[in-house]
């Protein structure tokens, strides 16, 4: 044993303070980055005996406490970033836990390979994908990430060794993809990607004058699109509340494509470096005068008339700029200001989400704490355990957190909250800060939160793994 | 702003060094106004006839443990918050000045300078920044000394800790007041414990309970200052800083 690995981690730990995304909560916690998967191995051993709880971190995209651990250990494992191999035959790619979506896609674009499933940012990591088991724009058709994984490996903190897949360990599979990373690391991945024809998609956008016209549209839609994402205008009352833009996008044939293979070059996959004439890296601190209810009400009203004139004007847009919206002003959470925000996310079964969305949208006018982003996005069932996802939609609400509206806004959640238990809805731990126990078990039943404990008693006996969500909204403590 | 905290009040408080002068003191005072206090020195007896002595004993925790362990103190301190059910105020007021006789030159004492005085201070505050950064909200106290501002022929090693310990709490100063975390030096003059006992004709003199009642009514001023206590020091500092080293040398201060 090295003189490192004889020394005790609650001693010598360095300490860290890290925050959620949305920098609404923040923990101290120790801190290591290992270099290995077997390093990563001997930490989590160590800290087993020394009965210290760890957490694994990894790009720390989660927007609430998912990746902290208050006084325990985190582990971050981007360092765990190698792709172990890539396939263009058959568009598997096997890839470190630590790896993100930003390394996957920019190796396997020049085949002509994109992600089945990918998030609104480039940013999170395998780990963080498989353990909150992501979903992108296209839910209703290609499900969740968990849906193209083949088989991953899971180091548990027993320190056994767990080849996972449909066909080997499948209870262990279907529990660890959507298992907020509580059951062990994983090391190890293979995911099936999807070949695509063109480096570009279409997109159509199309202004909708209300949520209703925006649902009754996407059921329009939905046979015929690859992807579909809305964006609501919290803050529009009345006949025209819940209005926004749809932007539906179709994969281009090759024969559609008017550049060719050119456009799976990585060079034709960038996001703008300026936006309305800024340099985009300061940009979030131009947006920090707007980011509250007069100026977010100035934008969107704006957006909103921007949206009526490019109504039905199809366009042709690289994968990367379609898809990874949230990478487009970098830092944009610093305009948020000091005390950050949460993002409320609701899933909710199609006959009951409309009702229940535009009474959370009211509610919120009301308090006078409108949210400043929503995002509507239409879902499917899936198999795994602690899945978010319901035959609906969801609404991903971000709310600005102050000082002194922070328990107004909490509570207000509250109420939310009861409004979609009402309607048989759920939520998303990686985006949740607000949730407790008993709530997420009146979402997600007694029955499923019994086979992951059963899971976790299995795998994790002595609860090693364990996070301040764990805590909070598992009652695992 | 974050920065603007309102006025604090202490609940729980840990005080390192708690045993006697000014730590003792101090810990007195937090109780009488109703904090949870911790109590850390290294004698365990003194520690309990300190808690014996305050108002609130039965909110009082006592942990005997030496500064100079630096490893045992990431467990402690977090048996502490626990114990305390979270923290908002530390106190460092451990220190040492053994004597130096003129022309001795110790190592030994050297080392047990930097040792309580500073390094002990480091391995104590690293996890209560932590936690305070997080918390948003905190105040750390360092009682550093006016030993620091000048080095003097007296003894070397404890005008070295004192300026590195005041250096160090500025540093943490500029690093958490942007979350809202009071960091506040404090540089006694001469007070009447057993580090000046034996000593003649010392200016301006005051009691522990005296330096107390001015370091924690200052450790509530949100605004994280470096003060002299009793604050006409501020002038001696300022005169003494201005010295050449030439003169200075020449000096018997």
């Amino acid at each position: 044993m090295s003189q490192a690995e004889s020394m005790q981690l609650r001693k010598h730990a360095p300490w860290k303070v890290l925050d959620g995304f949305g920098r609404s909560v923040v923990a101290a916690s120790r801190y290591a980055a290992p270099e290995s998967a077997d390093e990563l191995a001997s930490l989590v051993s160590r800290a087993r005996a020394e009965g210290l709880p760890v957490t694994f971190r990894g790009s720390g995209r989660s927007y609430g406490d998912a990746s902290l651990n208050s006084a325990g250990l985190v582990i971050d494992g981007t360092k765990l970033n190698k792709m172990i191999g890539w396939d263009p035959g058959t568009g598997i790619a096997e890839l470190q836990g630590g790896v993100t979506i930003e390394g996957l896609w920019r190796r396997t674009i020049t085949d002509g390979y994109w992600p089945h499933v990918v998030p609104g940012t480039m940013f999170p990591t395998m780990g963080g994908c498989l353990s909150m088991n992501i979903h992108g724009k296209n839910n209703f058709k290609e499900g969740p990430f968990g849906e193209h994984v083949k088989d991953f490996d899971l180091v548990t903190p027993e320190g056994s060794f767990l080849r996972c897949s449909r066909e080997e360990n499948a209870d262990v599979f279907f529990t660890a993809i959507s298992g907020l990373g509580l059951l062990g690391a994983i090391t190890r991945v293979r995911v099936q990607l999807k070949k695509v024809g063109s480096g570009l998609v279409r997109v159509d956008p199309c202004a909708v004058s209300s949520l209703r016209e925006m649902i009754e549209e996407f059921e329009k839609r939905i046979p015929h699109s690859d992807y579909l994402v809305g964006w609501v205008d919290c803050l529009s009352e009345g006949a025209e509340l819940g209005r926004g833009e749809i932007h539906q996008a179709n994969y281009l044939h090759e024969d559609e494509d008017p550049m060719g293979p050119v456009g799976f070059h990585t060079e034709r996959q960038t996001l703008p470096t300026r936006i309305l004439g800024f340099p985009k890296d300061k940009l979030w601190l131009f947006m920090r005068p707007f980011f509250n209810n007069p100026g977010v009400r100035l934008i969107n009203t704006a957006k909103v008339i921007s949206a009526r004139m490019n109504h039905g004007k199809k366009y042709l847009q690289s994968h990367v700029g379609f898809a990874f919206l949230l990478d487009y002003v970098p830092d944009w959470r610093l305009a948020y200001g000091d005390a950050g925000f949460i993002q409320y996310q609701v899933f909710i079964p199609k006959e009951t989400a409309l009702g229940a969305m535009e009474d959370i949208l009211r509610m919120a006018q009301e308090a006078k704490l409108p949210s400043y982003l929503g995002v509507f996005k239409r879902h499917r069932l899936d198999d795994f355990c602690l899945s978010h996802s319901v035959d609906g939609y969801s609404l991903a609400m971000d709310y600005r957190v102050t000082r002194e509206n922070r328990d107004r806004l909490w509570a207000l959640t509250r109420r939310f909250t009861e409004r979609v238990l009402q309607a048989g809805g759920r939520f998303y731990f990686a985006k949740d800060a607000v949730l407790d126990a008993d709530q997420v078990k009146a979402a997600y039943g007694e029955e499923r939160l019994a086979r992951f404990r059963a899971m976790k008693e299995r795998l994790d006996p002595n609860r090693v793994l364990m996070s301040d969500l764990g805590r909070r909204v598992l009652g695992l403590a | 702003m974050l920065r603007r905290a309102m006025s604090r009040t202490f609940t729980k408080a840990v005080v390192v060094g708690a045993s006697s002068g000014i730590g003792e003191s101090i810990a007195k005072r937090l109780s009488a106004s109703g904090a949870s206090v911790a109590l850390v020195a290294r004698r365990k007896s003194e520690l309990d006839r300190v808690k014996e002595g305050l108002v609130h004993r039965e909110t009082a925790h006592v942990y005997a443990h030496d500064v100079s362990n630096f490893d045992e103190v990431p467990e402690l301190f977090d048996r502490i918050v626990e114990d305390l059910g979270g923290l908002d105020l530390i106190v460092y007021a451990a220190g040492v000045m053994p004597k130096l006789d003129e022309g001795e030159y110790s190592f030994d004492k050297d080392r047990q300078m930097i040792e309580v005085n500073l390094l002990g201070a480091m391995a104590w505050m690293n996890p209560s920044a932590a936690r305070f950064e997080a918390q948003r909200s905190g105040t750390i106290v360092g009682i550093s000394s006016i030993a620091g501002e000048r080095g003097r022929r007296g003894n070397p090693a404890y005008c070295t800790s004192k300026a590195a310990l005041t250096t160090y709490l500025e540093s943490l100063r500029n690093r958490v007041s942007r979350y809202g975390v009071n960091v506040v030096t404090i540089k006694p003059g001469f007070v009447d414990t057993q580090m000046t006992r034996g000593m003649k004709g010392l200016l301006w003199l005051i009691s522990p309970d005296e330096a107390a009642e001015t370091i924690l009514s200052l450790a509530h001023d949100p605004d994280g200052p470096a003060v002299f206590v009793p604050a006409r020091w501020w002038l001696v500092a300022f005169i003494i800083r201005m010295i050449p080293s030439f003169i200075f040398r020449r000096l018997n201060l």
